[in-house]
């Protein structure tokens, strides 16, 4: 009996060191990326690599903020995400009352619209976007990023916002349609609040994908001053023979934050979206 | 509505108001689904359904940055799509996308659920430390990722030569992990299955705690072990998720971008290493030769539509629920 528990104890601990063993390696290039980012430039290229910077400096931070264009493009991206994101879940979220509260003849293409739309890949979408575009001179401004962005923003809004819809009981509406409300009384005074939490995940989520995106800000912007940040950044490189990597990595922190921020907050709340129904998460 | 309806002892004359009444109403209430989902539709017909429109219009036009600037491209017909198809490097990068994408959603499937199997048999404290770390990778935007991965595996003071060198798995010294398309590939297909992880594990995790204890213990009375309580409950358990999530990587790998795109680099980029995406980004786009890249476009839209028939069946039903 006691060898059998020390064999199992034994087993817990094999596995529980694998788990661990599987964290430090999944975790390791972030690491890598604070870790490179708070490094002396000596520390960093040296052949013998520093794993933690004891003496850390904020100099490359300094340096990739003074970098041109940093703080323009960082405004761009702010621009963009806002208006994208602030439209589309006032759009969205009218259309997810339809898809969770009525039945309607055409629903069902609706929803295959909303779906397959998701699934394109996007590289497929760039030469007719880019000449439509060029063709109403919307290249290289923000208006014409913004469209194509909240044609991949709204449909995924749509599903998400119809899920969080799903979980609030249509009883709640009848009563106070009972009680001689109206069904625009309903919406603001049942509906809005009790979709608050939802509204804002998917605001967030809607944030973030925008805030991430690249190829199309990368084919649809070409002056630096009009570009989004995750360019900005895949720029960062050039063609010097004599990369700065700290600064490169402190680039890439500064880029990631408010995005790992806002990820953390909102994952429980959205990450079944895209298998939802499959999964009671 | 209320006042007609109180007006209970009403004449032949009000009966029909009311009941054109009531009928008005009732196709206002039949068009507010419509009015509803107006406005996305207008967006998505405005931004998506002109451009698709245009799309198959540039596949039959010569439509370069001379008929860019002049807003007129000349009809060719078929020639676009001849072209293409007529194209060597159409098939080989069509060939190398295919296998690329195969060892990538394998890997990413396999591992997955590894891990997620992994997470159930770890202890609590282990269990959130790896899923914070999941979370945290998954949260790390693309372009990020490829940065700090380019930076990991540079030849000159990247980590990851020291590592390989200093855990005697070989001479890494200098090594340059982009000078063959099979190594650059592979380094692609690392930082793809590392970012596409964590999605994966941890809905394979909540799709785990579905599996009933009791079945498995009865399984266990009857003498089964391990792998054959996973084959007999814990699979066809798991299977629709395992279908979605294979479906959905194979849909993202298949039209993947940003990450080869950047890690190897717009320099290091030729018709040796192409992938479909890119194959079409640098034809297409970077060449501007817009009809050509327009034929691409649409041979890759069908065939990313026909890999995503069964997704797409799949979410319509769940959309069926009111």
């Amino acid at each position: 009996m006691s060898r059998r528990r020390k064999g199992a104890r034994a087993r817990q601990t094999g596995w529980n060191l694998v788990g661990l063993a599987v964290f430090l390696v999944m975790v390791f290039p972030v690491f890598w990326m604070i870790s490179t980012a708070f490094k002396s430039n000596e520390q960093v290229v040296s052949l013998n690599p520093t794993w933690f910077p004891l003496h850390p400096t904020l100099s490359h931070f300094r340096d990739a903020m003074n970098k041109p264009f940093f703080w323009v493009d960082v405004r761009n991206s702010l621009i963009v995400v806002t208006v994208t994101v602030a439209i589309s879940i006032v759009l969205a979220f009218l259309a997810a009352v339809a898809l969770a509260r009525y039945g309607f003849a055409g629903r069902k293409l609706f929803v295959v619209l909303v779906i397959g739309i998701q699934m394109l890949p996007q590289a497929g979408l760039i030469i007719p976007l880019y000449v439509v575009l060029a063709r109403y001179h919307q290249t290289n401004a923000l208006t014409g990023l913004i469209v194509t962005y909240m044609t991949f923003v709204l449909p995924f809004s749509v599903w998400t916002l119809r899920g969080f819809l799903l979980g609030i009981p249509k009883e709640l509406e009848e009563a106070a349609m009972v009680d001689g409300s109206t069904r625009l009384g309903v919406f603001i005074k049942i509906l809005l609040p009790l979709m608050g939490p939802g509204l804002v995940a998917t605001s967030v989520y809607a944030f973030i994908t925008t805030w991430n995106e690249y190829i199309f800000a990368r084919v649809l912007l070409n002056d630096q001053s009009k570009q989004t940040v995750t360019v900005w950044l895949s720029y960062f490189l050039g063609s010097n023979r004599h990369t700065d990597w700290g600064a490169l990595m402190a680039a890439s922190t500064l880029t990631a934050i408010p995005v790992v921020v806002f990820f953390v907050l909102v994952q429980r709340r959205i990450a079944f979206g895209l298998t939802s129904g499959a999964v009671r998460g | 509505m209320q006042e007609s309806s109180s007006n209970a002892a009403a004449g032949t004359l009000l009966g029909t108001s009311r009941r054109r009444r009531r009928l008005w109403g009732r196709t206002v209430q039949g068009a507010v689904p419509y009015g509803l989902i107006l406005p996305v539709l207008v967006v998505i017909g405005a931004i998506l359904g002109y451009p698709l429109y245009w799309l198959v219009k540039l596949s039959t036009e010569k439509y370069g940055l001379f008929e860019l600037i002049r807003h007129q491209g000349v009809g060719i017909g078929l020639h676009n799509y001849g072209s293409v198809l007529h194209d060597g490097v159409f098939w080989h990068t069509l060939l190398r996308t295919v296998v690329f994408t195969a060892v990538n959603v394998t890997l990413t499937m396999v591992l997955g659920m590894l891990l997620a199997l992994l997470l159930v048999r770890v202890t609590t404290f282990v269990r959130v430390l790896l899923t914070s770390g999941l979370v945290l990778v998954w949260s790390m935007p693309v372009v990020v990722a490829v940065q700090v991965w380019y930076w990991m595996t540079n030849y000159e003071n990247g980590v990851v030569n020291y590592l390989l060198s200093h855990l005697g798995i070989g001479d890494f010294y200098q090594h340059d992990w982009y000078a063959t398309t099979f190594s650059q590939l592979s380094v692609v297909t690392l930082l793809i299955v590392w970012g596409a992880l964590p999605f994966v594990v941890i809905t394979l995790y909540a799709g785990l705690a579905q599996v009933p204890p009791d079945l498995v213990e009865a399984a266990e009375v009857d003498g089964a072990r391990g792998w054959r309580i996973f084959l007999d409950i814990t699979l066809p358990i798991l299977r629709p998720i395992l279908l979605i999530l294979t479906s959905l990587s194979i849909i993202w790998d298949f039209g993947v971008f940003t990450q080869p795109y950047l890690l190897i680099g717009q320099a290091k980029i030729t018709s040796g290493n192409y992938l479909m995406s890119i194959y079409l980004f640098e034809e297409g786009y970077f060449k501007s030769d817009f009809g050509r890249g327009a034929a691409i476009s649409i041979l890759m839209l069908l065939m990313v539509a026909v890999l995503s028939v069964a997704y797409v069946r799949r979410m319509v039903r769940m959309g069926d629920a009111l």
